[in-house]
């Protein structure tokens, strides 16, 4: 697995081979606040790179989870759809949201590191 | 405008809260712990929350004040008895709602407490029916504290004795730090509980010794998720000057010698609604699965045709599932009835359910 990379909006994304794994960021929990309800992509489905992929909702509201990456869904993670609290708990690890087989490794490499994104959400605190 | 405050804005800044802008006011929409623990620790021991931003009004005045009054609120003010409280509202010439209230009858006239986003049009609509030899007053030097769950009686009991012999919906004057307070045991939550009015002054002293009753603070979020399952409505969402009291499926709240005589605004058109039923009413209602129908969703029978809409939509902690209430023509409003709920383009089955979502006894 490599390391992880971020994006602006939030997710995460680590590669195997050609397969992503892409979750939401223990950030972007904290700004949700209580995960009521998750919404994940069936396989197959074709998603682009910023396009909506997923749902996650609070208690607050709803939000999009948008893929970092263009590729084809290999899987939803169902685990999450059952148990959304679970991505409060986890959401960097166990709590990942969907994989995907990419198509561009560049989209990939021009992701935040860890470093960059954490410097990214302090300039930009909401 | 300028955003307003209430006395306990640092306060509740020292406690960690998240603000948002609510009717002119910068609220705690949630503290450090979120919304799900704040719902739970309201629900299992018990939780205040600074509902200072609502309108505290008073009016005095003689007999005529109940006439003056009774033509906008359909309560039986004449016979409600001091220190006893009403659920009722404003209403327009339709019989819309204009906003909803508890009024509670004092020594000297009446004290209505009404929603922050309504209360400076509520007091001019008020005002139109008001005589020369009327006083009234909306205090602004008054906070005013909820505190809900099923600790509440104990630890406020320990403080200012006497409250535990409150019955719900009925209130008193008593006397904490030299000062009058008044309290009345009721609430927003479905829980037993007291709202406390008492003085800017004061309230950060009462703060201190809930806190130190391991009585947590509790915001918006929660407020909004504690009344939906206790099946409260939330005006500007469930409630609005287009909705009438039978359609709101609250003509409980009119009392019934008003239903008899009338004599308040909209009284023919509600008289007529009584006797035939309205064509849409309010509803309960239980998606199948885990989705959320927030307010704004459609809703429809299942066999497509678009019957309704979604007002107030989340998830329920305590029900462990999502809740929702909206409007539907009257046809499909029975308990039971299948309907679906279009989230995100896609259609999602669902019941109407009974309200409350929560039950829960109150102390009568």
């Amino acid at each position: 697995m490599s390391e992880k990379k971020f994006s602006k909006k939030h997710e995460w994304v680590s590669l195997d081979g050609d397969v992503a794994t892409v979750g939401i960021t223990k950030h972007a929990t904290e700004m949700l606040g209580d995960i009521v309800f998750v919404e994940v992509p069936d396989a197959g489905k074709a998603v682009e790179k910023e396009g909506q992929a997923a749902v996650v909702e609070s208690t607050k509201a709803a939000s999009d989870v948008y893929s970092p990456i263009s590729g084809e869904i290999t899987e939803g993670n169902k685990a999450i759809a059952d148990d959304p609290g679970s991505v409060n708990s986890d959401p960097e690890g166990v709590s990942w949201f969907f994989k995907l087989k990419i198509k561009d490794k560049g989209e990939y490499d021009s992701l935040m590191s860890k470093d960059e994104y954490d410097k990214f959400c302090k300039e930009n605190p909401s | 405008m300028e955003v307003q405050k209430t006395a306990l804005y640092d306060y509740h800044k020292n406690l960690g809260a998240k603000f948002v802008p609510f009717a002119g006011y910068e609220m705690p929409i949630q503290y450090k712990e979120g919304i799900v623990k704040e719902h739970i620790s309201t629900r299992t021991h018990a939780g205040f929350f600074d509902v200072s931003h609502m309108g505290q009004f008073f009016l005095e005045g003689d007999e005529t004040l109940i006439e003056s009054l009774e033509k906008i609120i359909p309560a039986d003010l004449e016979n409600l008895k001091i220190n006893h409280s009403k659920y009722s509202f404003l209403l327009n010439n339709e019989g819309g709602i204009i906003d909803d209230l508890i009024i509670t009858r004092t020594e000297k006239g009446f004290c209505i407490i009404l929603n922050a986003a309504c209360k400076e049009n509520d007091i001019k609509q008020i005002s139109q029916f008001l005589k020369k030899n009327h006083k009234h007053v909306l205090n602004k030097d008054l906070s005013l504290i909820a505190l809900q769950g099923p600790k509440s009686v104990e630890i406020l009991e320990k403080l200012i004795p006497g409250v535990a012999n409150l019955k719900f919906m009925t209130g008193n004057n008593f006397k904490y730090e030299g000062q009058n307070l008044y309290i009345t045991r009721s609430g927003y939550t479905g829980e037993d509980g007291f709202e406390i009015s008492i003085s800017n002054a004061k309230v950060e002293k009462l703060i201190d010794y809930l806190i130190s009753n391991e009585v947590k603070p509790v915001g918006l979020g929660a407020r909004d998720t504690l009344r939906l399952e206790a099946g409260l409505c939330l005006y500007g969402h469930d409630l609005n000057e287009k909705i009438n009291p039978v359609e709101a499926n609250l003509k409980w709240a009119i009392a019934k010698k008003r239903k008899e005589v009338g004599g308040f605004n909209g009284w023919e058109k509600i008289k007529s609604l009584l006797a035939n039923g309205s064509e849409k009413i309010r509803v309960g209602i239980k998606p199948d699965g885990k989705v959320i129908a927030r307010e704004n969703t459609k809703i429809f029978s299942s066999d497509n045709n678009e019957i309704g809409f979604v007002t107030s939509g989340t998830f329920g902690p305590s029900v462990n599932a999502p809740v929702a209430m909206g409007y539907v023509k009257s046809e499909f409003s029975e308990i039971g009835t299948s309907i679906q709920l279009e989230v995100r383009g896609k259609k999602y089955g669902g019941k109407i359910s009974e309200l409350p979502f929560y039950k829960k006894s109150y102390v009568k």
